[in-house]
C-alpha cells in the first residue's frame, strides 16, 4: 500500500492542490496529514474543508501547533506567526475551528508512528532539527519508523543496532529502503511553505509492502499563492518565503 | 538467534546445497529454490562477535544497494532476509572463479592484463552510471562471466549517491582493502568514483609486475601512498610497454584530478593503445626524488576529504563525444558545420573526449577495392582527412582520437562503436530531405533511432535555408 505523507500545508491552496493531484497521478492508496493545516497562507478555510472531506473518506489528519493555536494560546509564537494566526482565526467558521480542535496528536499503526513534531512529547512541539534532537527522540520512542513534519525541511535520521545516529538529506525521486534492522525518523518537508531554497512543495510516499520511502518535490503555482498572501494583508515575509522557498 | 547451517537446511524457501566458502565477514552457500532453475548463492553475514558492528553495517549496505543494481556487470539480486531471525542475501551465482585465481600466477603476460583491465573498467563505468562507487575493487571481488564480461561482487563497502552512507555515519575510520585503497579513501573520503580507478590501477600494476605498488601495509603505514609514489612498473617488468605504464601510473595518481576522469576513458585507452598520449609517466624508471616526495608529504598533511559524492556530476563532466564525419566530396560544408558544433560543445564541457569516426562503407558481397588507382590505402587517406578535420579544434591531443571503421552498414557500425566505447553523445551530420534519401534511408535517422545515447543532428546553413523554402525535412 502507498501512503502519502503530507504536512505543514499552512493554508496554501495551490500547493495542496498540486500535491493531491500528484498523489492521484501516482496512485496513492491513503493520505496521512501530519498537521499544520493553517497559519501563514491565505486559504486556511479552503484547506480545512478539503482535509475534512478527505478525512470523511478515510484519510488521517493530526494536530499541528498552528492548528492548536487557533483555539489556544499563540504566546509561544514569533510575531509573524502570531499575526498570521490572528488573521486566520477570523477566516475560519465554527465547524472548521472544531475540526482543528478535535484533531488527534498522534496516530500509530503497528510499529509506525505518525506525529506532527516529535514522538516523545508531541504537545511540547520540540523540533527535530538535527542529530542531537533525533537522538533524544530515538532514546524515548520505541516505534520502528516515525514520520513527522514541523521542521519544513526534509531529512531522514536513522539509528543503528549499536545506537549510532546518522542524518541523510534526501534527494528526490528515489526509493530509500527503511531497513528493518534500524530505527527511522523521517522528517517530511512542508507542502505549503518549503524552507530549503527550493520553492516546490514537499511530500513523501511510504510503500508499506516494500518498506521504502520516497521524498517528492511538486512544483506548484507559488506566484499565485504569494500574491494572495499579499492581497490578504499578511506579512510580506510570508509571501517572499513562498517565492524563494526559504 | 544462531542457526546450525548444513546442506538441506531450508531458509525462507531456499534450500542450502553446498558450503562454498567463508570470507572475512560472511559465508557463502549454493542454494536452490523450487521452480527456479538458475544457480543461486546465499550470502550469510557472520554476526558471531556481536561487539563488532562492521559486519552488520556492511550487510545493511549491501541490502540497500544490491536490489537497485542491474545489468550484466553485477550479480542479479534475488531476495534478502532481515537481521532477525536470519540475515541473508540471495543472488545469482556467477559460474567460475574470481580474478583471485591469478594471484599465484603473477606476473601475467601484459596483453592479458590489458584485456582484464578493460573488462573491469567497463564494469566500473556501468556501476558508476548507476550512482554507485564500489570502494573495494580487488581481484577477489571481480568475476568473469562465461560470456566474457566482468562482474563486480561484494557491495559491503560501497556507496550509493542517493542513499544514506551507513558506514561513514557509523564509523570514523577508513574502509577498504589496504593494498588497493585510494589515497582519498585513506582520508575517509567515500565520495569519488575515481577511487575505483586507483584500485583498478593497483590491480593492473600487481598483475603486470607481480608486486603490489604499496605493499601490504598496516595501521598508519597506509597513509604513505599520499606522498610516496610506486616503483614504475617497467623497472620491475621491462616488457611492460611504455603506454601501459602510462595508463597504470595515471590510475595511481595521488590526486583524483590527475587520474582518468571516468572508467570509460580508461577503457578507451586500454582498448586503443595507439591513442594513449605518452607523458613523462611512460618513461619513468625510478621513483620520484626527495624534494617532490617531500612536497607531496606537506600537501598530504593538509588534505581534507570531500563531503558529498557527486558521481553523476563527475561522469557528466568528462563525456565521450563521438563525431561521425562524412568525408565524401561535397560534404565539406557539413563537416565544417559539425566542427563548429564540436567547438561549442568543447567550450561548455571542458573535459570532453572527442572520438572522430568515419565509416568506410564496404560491400556486403563483392570483394572491395580498398586502394585507389595509385595504390594508396583508402583507410589511410581517410585517417589523414579526419586528422585534418580535427587539427583546428582547440583540444589537447590526448583528448581527441581518430578512427576509420570499415563496415557495410555505416549506421550500425556507428551505433556499435558508441555502445562498445560508452559514448555519451553522438554528433552526426544530415542532409535535407530528398526523394533519393527517403528511398535509401538516411544514416543519421537510423543512428538517432538506435543509438544508446543522446544524438545531435547537424545541418548546414544552406540546407536549413532550403528546408525553409521547401518546407520539408527528413
Amino acid at each position: 500500500m502507498l501512503i502519502a505523507l503530507l504536512t505543514d500545508i499552512h493554508g496554501n491552496r495551490e500547493a495542496l492542490s498540486a500535491c493531491l493531484a500528484h498523489t492521484r497521478l501516482i496512485g496513492v492508496d491513503r493520505l496521512i496529514f501530519l498537521g499544520d493545516f493553517v497559519g501563514y497562507g491565505a486559504d486556511p478555510a479552503w484547506v480545512v474543508d478539503q482535509v475534512r472531506g478527505l478525512v470523511d473518506k478515510g484519510a488521517i489528519a493530526l494536530l499541528g501547533n498552528h492548528d492548536a493555536a487557533i483555539d489556544g494560546s499563540d504566546e509561544d509564537m514569533n510575531s509573524v506567526a502570531r499575526e498570521a494566526i490572528r488573521w486566520t482565526r477570523n477566516q475560519l467558521g465554527l465547524e472548521q475551528r472544531r475540526f482543528l480542535a478535535d484533531l488527534p496528536l498522534i496516530h500509530e499503526e503497528g510499529s509506525v508512528l505518525y506525529v506532527h513534531a516529535n514522538g516523545y512529547a508531541p504537545r511540547n512541539w520540540d523540533y527535530m532539527s538535527g542529530p542531537m534532537e533525533a537522538i533524544r527522540h530515538f532514546s524515548r520512542v520505541d516505534a520502528h519508523i516515525t514520520f513527522c513534519g514541523h521542521v519544513h525541511v526534509p531529512m531522514l535520521y536513522h539509528m543503528s543496532t549499536t545506537a549510532k545516529v546518522g542524518a541523510f538529506s534526501p534527494v528526490g525521486d528515489n526509493d530509500i529502503p527503511l531497513l528493518p534492522s534500524r530505527t527511522w525518523l523521517a522528517v517530511i518537508g512542508a507542502v505549503g511553505q518549503p524552507r530549503d531554497g527550493v520553492p516546490a512543495a514537499n511530500y513523501a510516499v511510504f510503500d508499506t509492502a516494500r518498506q521504502t520511502l520516497r521524498y517528492l518535490r511538486v512544483p506548484y503555482d507559488n506566484a499565485t499563492a504569494a500574491r494572495k498572501v499579499r492581497e490578504a494583508g499578511l506579512p510580506e515575509k510570508l509571501a517572499l518565503r513562498l517565492e524563494e522557498g526559504r | 538467534m544462531r542457526w546450525r547451517l548444513s546442506p538441506g537446511t531450508e531458509i525462507d524457501g531456499f534450500t542450502l546445497l553446498e558450503h562454498l566458502g567463508t570470507g572475512g565477514m560472511a559465508q557463502l552457500w549454493a542454494v536452490t529454490r523450487e521452480g527456479d532453475p538458475t544457480p543461486l548463492v546465499m550470502k550469510i553475514p557472520l554476526l558471531v562477535d556481536s561487539d563488532d558492528p562492521l559486519p552488520i553495517v556492511c550487510f545493511e549496505t549491501e541490502q540497500m544497494i544490491m536490489p537497485r543494481l542491474s545489468g550484466v556487470h553485477v550479480p542479479r539480486f534475488v531476495a534478502t532476509g532481515p537481521l532477525e531471525p536470519m540475515p541473508y542475501i540471495v543472488m545469482e551465482r556467477i559460474p567460475g572463479e574470481s580474478l583471485k585465481k591469478h594471484l599465484d600466477a603473477v606476473p601475467l603476460p601484459w596483453p592479458e592484463v590489458v584485456t582484464i583491465g578493460a573488462k573491469v573498467a567497463h564494469a566500473l563505468h556501468d556501476l558508476h552510471r548507476q550512482h554507485v562507487i564500489h570502494l573495494d575493487v580487488k581481484p577477489s571481488n571481480v568475476m568473469i562471466r562465461e560470456t566474457g564480461e566482468a562482474v563486480l561482487i561484494d557491495y559491503g563497502f560501497a556507496r550509493h549517491e542517493r542513499l544514506p552512507d551507513l558506514l561513514a555515519e557509523e564509523f570514523r575510520e577508513p574502509f577498504g582493502t589496504t593494498p588497493y585503497m585510494a589515497p582519498e579513501q585513506v582520508l575517509q573520503d567515500r565520495a569519488d568514483p575515481r577511487s575505483d580507478l586507483f584500485a583498478l590501477g593497483v590491480m593492473l600494476y600487481f598483475f603486470v609486475t607481480g608486486k603490489r605498488p604499496f605493499g601490504n601495509p598496516r595501521g598508519g603505514q597506509i597513509r604513505s601512498r599520499l606522498w610516496r609514489d610506486p616503483v614504475p612498473p617497467r623497472a620491475l617488468a621491462p616488457d611492460c610497454p611504455p603506454w601501459l605504464q602510462e595508463v597504470i601510473l595515471r590510475c595511481l595518481e595521488v590526486d583524483p584530478q590527475d587520474r582518468y576522469a571516468t572508467a570509460a576513458l580508461l577503457a578507451l585507452d586500454l582498448e586503443n593503445p595507439a591513442h594513449v598520449k605518452l607523458t613523462e609517466r611512460a618513461a619513468r624508471l625510478e621513483r620520484d626524488g626527495g624534494v617532490k616526495t617531500f612536497r607531496r608529504w606537506l600537501k598530504a598533511r593538509k588534505a581534507q576529504p570531500l563531503e558529498a559524492p557527486n558521481i553523476a556530476g563527475q561522469l557528466s563532466r568528462a563525456p565521450i563525444v563521438l563525431v561521425a564525419i562524412d568525408l565524401s566530396p561535397g560534404a565539406e560544408d557539413l563537416a565544417e558545420a559539425q566542427r563548429l558544433m564540436i567547438g561549442r560543445i568543447l567550450s561548455i564541457e571542458g573535459e570532453a573526449r572527442i572520438a572522430c569516426v568515419n565509416v568506410l562503407k564496404t560491400s556486403r558481397i563483392a570483394v572491395d577495392i580498398l586502394e585507389d588507382e595509385e595504390g594508396r590505402s583508402l583507410h589511410v587517406q581517410r585517417l589523414v582527412q579526419l586528422r585534418h578535420w580535427g587539427a583546428t579544434l582547440d583540444i589537447p591531443s590526448e583528448r581527441i582520437s581518430y578512427s576509420v571503421l570499415e563496415a557495410p552498414d555505416p549506421a550500425a557500425a556507428l551505433v556499435d562503436y558508441a555502445r562498445r566505447n560508452n559514448v555519451d553523445h553522438i554528433v552526426i551530420g544530415a542532409r535535407a530531405s530528398s526523394a533519393l534519401r527517403r528511398y535509401l534511408g538516411s544514416v543519421s535517422s537510423q543512428v538517432v533511432a538506435e543509438a544508446p545515447c543522446s544524438v545531435t543532428v547537424v545541418r548546414t546553413p544552406r540546407d536549413r535555408r532550403m528546408a525553409d523554402i521547401s518546407g520539408e525535412f527528413a
